[in-house]
């Protein structure tokens, strides 16, 4: 491999794909939090919300402008989050945690299997919301794709936007209720299990929004969920369990750490990075680079 | 008695293997006993990791890893040619040793690899030190984060089979030649040695079985169910929980190593799918549709769904297969299939059906 001298530009280039990929671990991450904070339950299929995203946005393509196209994407797979919960977990008693993982994993590989069986195995894309690949803005000495400005625009605004909903939204506030407190939640006359329902569309969604506007640049595919799913554990455990702000600072960190390792190692050791900084933070501090630990050693690792 | 009720199952284990042997000859079906051979093996795993989980209560997403670190191990090192490096004091030392031995190649030339015994050795102890590496900070975790971790194992071994040039990239190593287990008694893949590897693969499933239910029903059987039971009593009543989850993470890790070096020798080579996630998810998929808790469940689940598997019978659905057997066990009947209580079920609905019946008895 070449060495190539950092020069600014190439700084600020690396700094923009670390910033891309981190944001959109990031909304993996969310996507993690939301459902952990209602049910206590890691959706380990989580990863193939983004890749159904990706993949329904490409073929609804095909009949309609893209605006729509996007829209109905994240609806179709809002319903298939809301479906999976109802048919999966809603009707489970007191499940162990070792059977509600071993469901989700389930979950997602039949998802996986149904997307190779609808798509094939053959890589797709989108194509580009404004020019194509070659449309580039220059900021600060470096050529970036519009796409780029794109997914860091629409996942900031939705990450603004939830924790919006979940400040100032009557929706919102009872799904915090449920979070903090389950059996409480109940006695005040929220209907928990329609909460649990709505965090699996609410992730669901994200999720898939953040599969439309990426798919342009990273690609989509069948099997792009478990790679994902990982990268936003990482990050939703860097950030510390159910906390989405610090996930975001968590996941642009690890993006940034992510692009620029390219400098340094072989391609092909990029994934097994961020498995790395998952295994030695999970070892070193399990509740998180932001976490507390007094509150840490309430909860089970 | 209790000895005696412990090995009946085993005998009746031997008679089968046997039995099936000779039914495929008189049926002159032996075709079969490739695939029984490799599901044997995979049995292997799937026993060491059903005392991991349903004994010791502890996930692990990475036992294609372990898997792996003892095929590639052992393939890569009896087939890489070292006379190369004839001048390495390191090679000179394992020569002198009696370690390596010479031999051809398929083009004729000169080849200097390492004995498969000492590959074999080389690659379980590998395996077995690399859990316990991992094993110590890896199972203080629980639940998710024990789930994850191991996965992320499973991850990393992936990515370095696949990146390394050593272990082949995505080719993975292939012209694995056989393994001389004693003179005369020869792992390999050739068409003549089928029914001796068979014997061979099922005499190891026997022995690991063996091994296994000695160890479920003595003090570290009893110490590990205590800590699926409840840990911290376990860990007030004086167990050493800590140590005991290390134990059996490393012996299944030994066995699922075992299970690598030996089926990359029958198949004479080994690719990265070998290490996949979905191998390892395999993995526990049998051992939960077995019953988590239940060697036998799990080994009879391990021979039946590899054999169906190997034989193509769920053709490109098998991974689904997989998948929806994981989620429908799960939700239906957590203690694995075997343990649907029918009788108890039936007897049920008899005494629903005849009121008379039950009143009669609480007379």
């Amino acid at each position: 491999m070449q060495y190539q001298p950092m020069t600014p530009e190439l700084f600020i280039q690396y700094l923009f794909a670390g910033i891309t990929y981190g944001i959109i671990y990031a909304i993996v991450a969310i996507g993690f939090n939301i459902i952990y904070n209602t049910t206590g339950i890691i959706n380990f299929a989580q990863g193939e919300f983004v890749m159904l995203g990706g993949m329904i946005v490409i073929t609804m393509h095909a009949f309609m402008p893209l605006p729509l196209a996007i829209a109905v994407a994240v609806l179709i797979t809002m319903l298939v989050g809301a479906l999976i919960e109802m048919v999966f977990i809603r009707w489970l008693q007191g499940p162990s945690v070792l059977r509600m993982i071993i469901i989700t994993i389930g979950i997602s590989i039949l998802a996986r299997e149904a997307a190779l069986h609808i798509w094939g195995e053959s890589v797709r894309t989108l194509p580009y919301f404004i020019g194509n690949e070659v449309t580039s803005i220059e900021i600060l000495g470096a050529r970036i794709s519009p796409q780029v400005l794109w997914v860091i625009g629409v996942c900031s605004f939705m990450v603004a936007g939830l924790s919006l909903f979940f400040k100032f939204t009557s929706l919102g506030r009872e799904m915090r209720a449920c979070a903090a407190n389950r059996r409480a939640a109940t006695l005040c006359g929220i209907n928990t299990k329609n909460m649990v329902t709505l965090s699996f569309v609410l992730s669901a969604g994200i999720g898939a929004m953040a599969g439309c506007v990426m798919s342009p640049i990273t690609y989509s595919e069948y099997d792009m969920g478990p790679g994902l799913a990982i990268k936003g554990f990482t990050v939703a455990i860097l950030g510390g369990l159910g906390n989405s702000v610090a996930a975001v600072a968590a996941g642009l960190l690890l993006g940034i750490i992510e692009a620029f390792s390219v400098s340094v190692l072989p391609l092909a050791f990029k994934d097994a990075i961020a498995t790395s900084i998952l295994l030695i933070i999970l070892f070193v501090r399990p509740h998180g680079l932001f976490g507390s630990s007094e509150a840490a050693s309430l909860k089970e690792f | 008695m209790d000895l005696l009720k412990r090995y009946i199952p085993v005998f009746c284990l031997l008679a089968l293997v046997i039995s099936v042997q000779l039914v495929t000859q008189f049926t002159e079906t032996s075709f079969y006993l490739t695939q029984l051979t490799m599901s044997a093996y995979y049995s292997v795993v799937v026993i060491g990791l059903c005392v991991l989980m349903g004994y010791g209560g502890q996930i692990s997403l990475g036992h294609a890893g372990f898997f792996a670190i003892g095929g590639y191990l052992a393939g890569a090192l009896t087939t890489h040619n070292l006379l190369p490096f004839r001048e390495h004091g390191l090679v000179v030392f394992l020569d002198r040793i009696g370690l390596l031995v010479a031999g051809k190649d398929l083009y004729g030339g000169n080849l200097l690899t390492v004995e498969p015994w000492a590959a074999c050795i080389a690659a379980v102890l590998a395996s077995g030190i690399i859990a316990l590496a991992i094993g110590g900070p890896v199972l203080k975790l629980k639940g998710h984060y024990l789930a994850m971790a191991t996965l992320g194992f499973g991850i990393i071994i992936y990515r370095i089979a696949l990146a390394s040039a050593y272990f082949g990239e995505a080719d993975g190593i292939s012209e694995v030649p056989g393994f001389m287990l004693l003179p005369g008694i020869e792992v390999s893949g050739s068409f003549r040695a089928r029914t001796l590897n068979y014997y061979i693969a099922w005499g190891m499933v026997t022995c690991g079985v063996i091994l296994l239910l000695n160890l479920i029903h003595s003090r570290v059987g009893r110490a590990l169910r205590s800590i699926h039971g409840a840990e911290e009593a376990a860990n007030a009543m004086g167990v050493n929980t800590a140590r005991y989850k290390l134990y059996i993470f490393v012996l299944s890790a030994v066995f699922a190593a075992f299970a690598g070096v030996f089926m990359t020798h029958y198949n004479g080579g080994i690719g990265p799918s070998e290490a996949g996630i979905m191998k390892s998810v395999r993995y526990v998929a049998i051992v939960a549709v077995g019953g988590m808790a239940n060697l036998w469940g799990a080994l009879v689940m391990g021979i039946v769904l590899n054999f169906l598997s190997l034989r193509g019978v769920f053709g490109s659905y098998d991974d689904a297969v997989f998948g929806a057997i994981l989620i429908i066990i799960m939700l239906f009947a957590p203690q694995g299939i075997l343990k649907i209580n029918l009788w108890q079920q039936v007897k049920q609905l008899l005494s629903h059906l005849t009121p008379a019946l039950r009143k009669e008895e609480t007379e």
